[in-house]
């Protein structure tokens, strides 16, 4: 019998006032008159439920951009789920907070680009610096925990002693310092926004001592970037094994990336969740180690890194059963160093991390590509 | 850990009944923590007015041996988590 998932992240639309380089979504958006309706969210919650979802993650896009959204969170907590808004918070205003608190709002993860306006509305294409202070503290004020979500690159991770102080300023119980994962746009984007070594090593410096200082305040998350690393990451805690994603269009997915992959197609529209899970060849493709070649196969970590990220092994060598290779075993970690080179090879940023400076420093960006607000 | 502490679960943490695994969860921001019998016997008296003295007594009766190092030692790893939080006053 296969484990049911623990999570379910429900991306209501790929709609977003943001237009961040880095952003998750697939490179081709999803037509806001192709989303899924109220109702087919409502079946996905109770499909989801039944499966074991204990948790779910509305997410985007901008999920504020549905008007349904607070049904959908009353939905899922009357399910007796623990409920999570991830928002740019831009929209969230004080009815809507009020509204999705009254609904059962567990939790809010708001993203923030950076430590003050003029970097951070650049990041996301549009004036938001100061709407995400208010929503953060509006958050706080109504009761719920609050996660700040911050992803690093090149541009912005200097800056990381600064985006702390904001975060202690703002008493938020969780940061996400995440660095950028190199798929669709960021992959896109990739020379604009992989850190030289010199600046991951200041911004790790950095945050363990701001872990130190915020113990008992604030949990300080950081997730390295994994073209830096010697083994890959275990990739959704496994194909099919703890989290699903289900996109505006109703696809289903093992994970953020996976639209990429040649694989069949899996929509909620057409088959309910169990069966996805459980049987669908989408989620069956990649479960467990029997489908894995060498170095994993016979690897004593291949339990613990579990393959690593098929997407990052189709979108670097084009063949998504490779071995990822940002492992230093795999025969394509070739693909990974030239990029590491890349970064590099201009002696790292362009002033020095260990002096910081204490205005925010505008460097020239090489063209990055900002995704469209949205497909239609 | 002061006996005269009274704990409850930290805001945005939840327990309950996962039926599907047939065991008490604790669920937080990202995290899920399954909880074995005890666990969840300790989390489910922890109400923000029972001390951890009236934990202990409460659970000793209802197995009926001594539970003091159990309780304390559970409850002093979910406040180093921040899954609950002990008032003093």
């Amino acid at each position: 019998m296969i484990d049911g998932p623990l999570g379910l992240l429900a991306e209501l639309t790929h709609a977003c006032p943001l237009s961040c380089a880095y952003c998750s979504n697939p490179l081709e958006l999803t037509k806001r008159s192709a989303e899924i309706g109220t109702d087919d969210w409502r079946r996905v919650l109770d499909q989801a439920a039944d499966l074991g979802v204990l948790q779910s993650h509305f997410s985007g896009g901008e999920p504020l951009l549905r008007r349904d959204v607070v049904d959908l969170v009353a939905h899922a907590a009357g399910l007796g789920m623990y409920t999570n808004l991830v928002t740019s918070a831009i929209g969230l205003s004080r009815p809507r907070a009020e509204a999705l608190r009254d609904a059962g709002l567990d939790h809010v993860q708001v993203s923030i680009q950076a430590d003050e306006p003029v970097l951070s509305d650049r990041l996301a294409g549009i004036s938001s610096f100061d709407k995400k202070m208010e929503a953060a503290r509006l958050v706080k004020e109504l009761g719920w925990p609050l996660t700040l979500n911050v992803v690093l690159h090149r541009q912005n991770i200097d800056r990381i002693g600064a985006i702390l102080d904001r975060v202690e300023e703002l008493e938020a119980d969780r940061v996400e310092l995440a660095n950028t994962q190199y798929y669709g746009w960021a992959l896109r984007n990739r020379s604009a926004l992989l850190p030289s070594r010199a600046q991951l090593e200041h911004a790790e410096e950095v945050t363990r001592s701001a872990r130190e200082r915020l113990r008992g305040r604030t949990d300080v998350i950081y997730v390295i970037p994994d073209y830096y690393a010697r083994y890959p990451k275990p990739c959704m805690g496994g194909w099919g094994a703890r989290q699903l994603v289900v996109g505006p269009e109703g696809n289903a997915w093992p994970c953020l990336s996976a639209h990429e992959l040649p694989l069949p197609r899996a929509n909620v529209q057409e088959h309910d969740l169990a069966w996805i899970w459980r049987s669908s060849p989408l989620f069956s493709a990649f479960r467990g180690t029997d489908w894995m070649p060498d170095p994993c196969r016979s690897c004593e970590r291949r339990e613990v890194d579990l393959g690593g990220c098929r997407c990052q092994a189709f979108q670097l060598t084009g063949d998504m059963t490779r071995t990822d290779p940002v492992c230093h075993l795999a025969p394509d970690r070739g693909l990974v160093d030239a990029a590491v080179a890349e970064a590099n090879s201009d002696g790292g940023p362009s002033r020095s991390p260990q002096e910081p400076a204490q205005e925010p420093v505008l460097v020239p960006v090489p063209a990055l590509v900002s995704r469209p607000h949205r497909a239609d | 850990m002061p006996l005269t502490g009274r704990p409850t679960l930290t805001r945005g943490a939840k327990m309950r009944w996962d039926a599907t695994r047939e065991r008490h969860v604790l669920l937080g921001p990202e995290t899920v923590v399954v909880l074995n019998p005890t666990g969840a016997d300790i989390l489910g008296l922890c109400d923000g007015h029972r001390s951890v003295a009236d934990i202990v007594d409460e659970l000793g009766r209802r197995y009926d041996r001594v539970v003091d190092d159990e309780v304390s030692g559970f409850l002093e790893k979910l406040v180093a988590r921040r899954w609950v939080v002990i008032s003093s006053d």
